[in-house]
């Protein structure tokens, strides 16, 4: 395809591409809405307001954000190194139970903020840990690390339930999941961020693994674009080739980047479990890792672009909920449609209109 | 272990081994192409949905099954667009299939027939009900090979014989037409099949149809064999699964057979053993049989049983010029 390697301006390819993806998404999805007989406009004022109409609606639509920007940010460090990380459900999951671990260690002698630091590590660790040997398959054995992290996904439910079903279980109840934590091993709501923008927080879960969020928004920078390791990353994403002549290690790369990417989506396990219920619970990361897939495409892998996915699909999120209950005809569901839909056009078709508007970039530079 | 019942549990091994067989069979096709599939599921999903609804209004099972198919097919069209002509991300285009299945079918079923994305239950004449051999009854009584006869061999519907003949059909397809070498080549070395004057796109595509095809039975067989309608979510992982099996298999169709029912009968084996104990060992967890095929797929891949050789091709979009 000739048009394939004519350059565009940085406005066309992060700018005007993903946005009339987004728009094909958005007006199909609103063809679907239109189809099972309700009016598109009024379901996109009623998601709007849902998400973003008050306090409580901006703190739910901010918690399934900081899910995402996890989720995002462990996909897009493995794509920098040119690995598809589809296991950060998985990961995420087993964070969970890293992050549950040193909750019910150490809630009943010290406050949050002691507890906090070990959650974070024993999210990160467990999560890392079960990126560890599809990691190792990829980079020894040359196995697709998306088939080993979709293997991992599927084991990792396995052994969550039974752990839940068999160890974790709070005997005498029925329930699959641990005990509630006490204080000392649940994250603070951040009622007052909301309060500071004037609304009232309500019964949203809206709490500090936010703030976690941003900082490892930009911990991600700086280590792609301004370490060494970053650099090596993107190396091997870029040419693995060039890479390996340049002197930079294949397996060792690998490995890391991986641990990495576990690691991040392991501490997404704080937001629900530490932040939200104050307990483990089965299935508690609800798909958000497949979600971080379509965050990280929009987000074109970089942590500002990835706030911004995570914040549109949290208002998906939170919207959605408040639509399905304004329109009992439009379940959940649509939610998960949408997303299928952005997935597809802003990243398996991202180049659908590439020839398009190169042609027309092109006749725009002649005249 | 008190009253082993190996012939109901090869009974139900059978039942349950028929949409892997279909649905590893069609990722068998594509991914011998070059084109990943990991929308297998999605496509299960769609077709099983698809059948449903056009079962429960026609009242045809027949009807039900070539739904099915078109539906998948279609979106077998949709992976390949986005694979082949726009050269996208394949693994993308996949996710986006799963996600798209599991929520349209759901949304539809819902604002359709308003029953939680359930399709309303069909009749008996609306599915494929079993096939009863001749003589299956009398036998029955006979001793181990006469319960075999009548449980094992006898007493299922049409699709599951389709899926045993799909296998040596896929194989005569794959390796005795000129179309099987020309799509085994084109996931080894689309260039050379290029050079040969062998359109890569449209091999491609056709390949991507004969998965649309295959996963079609699979999604109805779900919906309408061997249940009595679409529920939500039905496929439950099961297209993850003929993955594994297709891996498991190292992408040849006779062992793509054998490993579906190696993983069906650890899914019927766990549930024979829900609730039972182990002399010994005490209750076997069941999650232990779900995670199995996907560990033992994992050893494998680890290199510890042969080593599974993917075709070279598979996930590279091919670009005819530079």
């Amino acid at each position: 395809m000739s048009t394939a390697s004519v350059p565009l301006p940085n406005w066309i390819t992060y700018g005007l591409m993903p946005f009339l993806s987004l728009l094909t998404a958005f007006l199909i999805s609103g063809g679907v809405v239109w189809f099972i007989g309700e009016s598109p406009l009024d379901a996109v004022t009623l998601l709007l307001q849902g998400a973003l109409g008050n306090g409580e609606g901006i703190g739910f639509t901010l918690y399934y954000a900081t899910n995402f920007i996890f989720t995002g940010l462990s996909v897009a460090v493995a794509y920098h190194a040119g690995l598809f990380n589809i296991g950060s459900e998985g990961q995420a999951y087993l964070g969970g139970l890293g992050a549950a671990l040193a909750a019910l260690a150490l809630d009943n002698y010290v406050p949050w903020y002691v507890t906090m630091p070990f959650a974070v590590l024993g999210s990160a660790a467990f999560g890392a840990l079960w990126a560890l040997i599809p990691a190792w398959l990829q980079a020894k054995r040359g196995s697709h690390i998306v088939i080993t992290t979709i293997m991992f996904n599927f084991i990792g439910a396995a052994l969550m339930v039974y752990l839940l079903v068999h160890v974790l279980i709070v005997p005498g109840k029925m329930a699959p999941e641990t005990r509630v934590f006490l204080e000392g091993g649940q994250l603070p709501k951040l009622g007052w961020l909301i309060a500071l923008f004037g609304g009232k927080i309500g019964a949203a879960p809206f709490n500090m693994s936010f703030l976690i969020s941003l900082f490892m928004c930009f911990a991600v920078w700086l280590l792609i674009w301004r370490t060494k390791l970053g650099y090596e990353i993107r190396t091997l994403g870029a040419n693995p080739t060039a890479a390996a002549y340049a002197g930079i290690p294949y397996v060792r790369t690998v490995m890391i980047t991986m641990l990495i990417s576990g690691g991040l989506a392991g501490m997404m396990a704080l937001n629900p479990v530490l932040g939200a219920s104050a307990r483990l619970q089965v299935e508690f990361v609800g798909g958000a890792g497949f979600v971080g897939i379509a965050v990280s495409l929009m987000g074109r892998s970089h942590p500002l672009g990835i706030v911004l996915a995570a914040i549109l699909f949290g208002i998906l999120y939170q919207g959605g909920d408040a639509l399905s209950f304004d329109m009992p005809k439009i379940t959940r569901d649509m939610i998960v449609v949408i997303q299928g839909l952005v997935v597809l056009f802003a990243g398996a078709l991202e180049y659908m209109y590439r020839p398009a508007i190169v042609r027309v970039w092109q006749r725009l530079g002649k005249a | 272990m008190e009253n082993l019942d190996l012939i109901s549990i090869l009974g139900s091994t059978i039942r349950l081994s028929i949409p892997l067989i279909f649905t590893a069979l069609a990722g068998l096709f594509t991914e011998r192409a070059g084109v990943f599939d990991i929308g297998l599921e999605g496509k299960m999903l769609f077709s099983a949905f698809g059948a449903a609804v056009v079962a429960y209004l026609t009242g045809s099972p027949w009807l039900g099954l070539a739904a099915g198919i078109i539906v998948s097919v279609l979106i077998s069209l949709i992976h390949g667009f986005a694979a082949i002509t726009n050269r996208g991300n394949q693994i993308v285009s996949g996710v986006a299939i799963n996600f798209l299945a599991s929520g349209l079918t759901a949304v539809l079923g819902q604002a359709w027939y308003g029953q939680g994305g359930r399709t309303p239950p069909l009749a008996t004449s609306a599915r494929f009900t079993e096939i009863v051999f001749p003589f299956a009854s009398e036998l029955r009584g006979t001793g181990f090979l006469g319960r075999f006869y009548a449980n094992v061999i006898s007493g299922h519907n049409i699709l599951t014989y389709l899926a045993f003949l799909a296998v040596p059909a896929s194989w005569w397809v794959l390796y005795r037409t000129r179309f099987g070498l020309r799509l085994r080549a084109v996931g080894e070395n689309p260039g050379a099949v290029d050079t040969a004057g062998i359109s890569v796109t449209w091999l491609r595509y056709r390949a991507t149809i004969c998965a649309g095809i295959l996963c079609g039975c699979s999604g109805t067989y779900l919906a309408i064999a061997q249940s009595a309608g679409f529920v939500k979510d039905m496929s439950a992982g099961k297209g993850f699964i003929a993955l594994a099996a297709l891996i498991f298999a190292k992408w040849r169709p006779v062992p793509v057979m054998l490993a579906c029912l190696l993983f069906g009968f650890l899914d019927a084996f766990a549930n024979f053993m829900q609730g039972k104990t182990l002399p010994g060992i005490g209750e076997v967890p069941v999650q232990i049989f779900q995670a199995l095929p996907y560990v033992l797929t994992c050893v494998l891949l680890a290199g510890f049983i042969g080593v599974a050789n993917a075709p070279k091709a598979g996930g590279v979009p091919y670009v005819k010029e530079r």
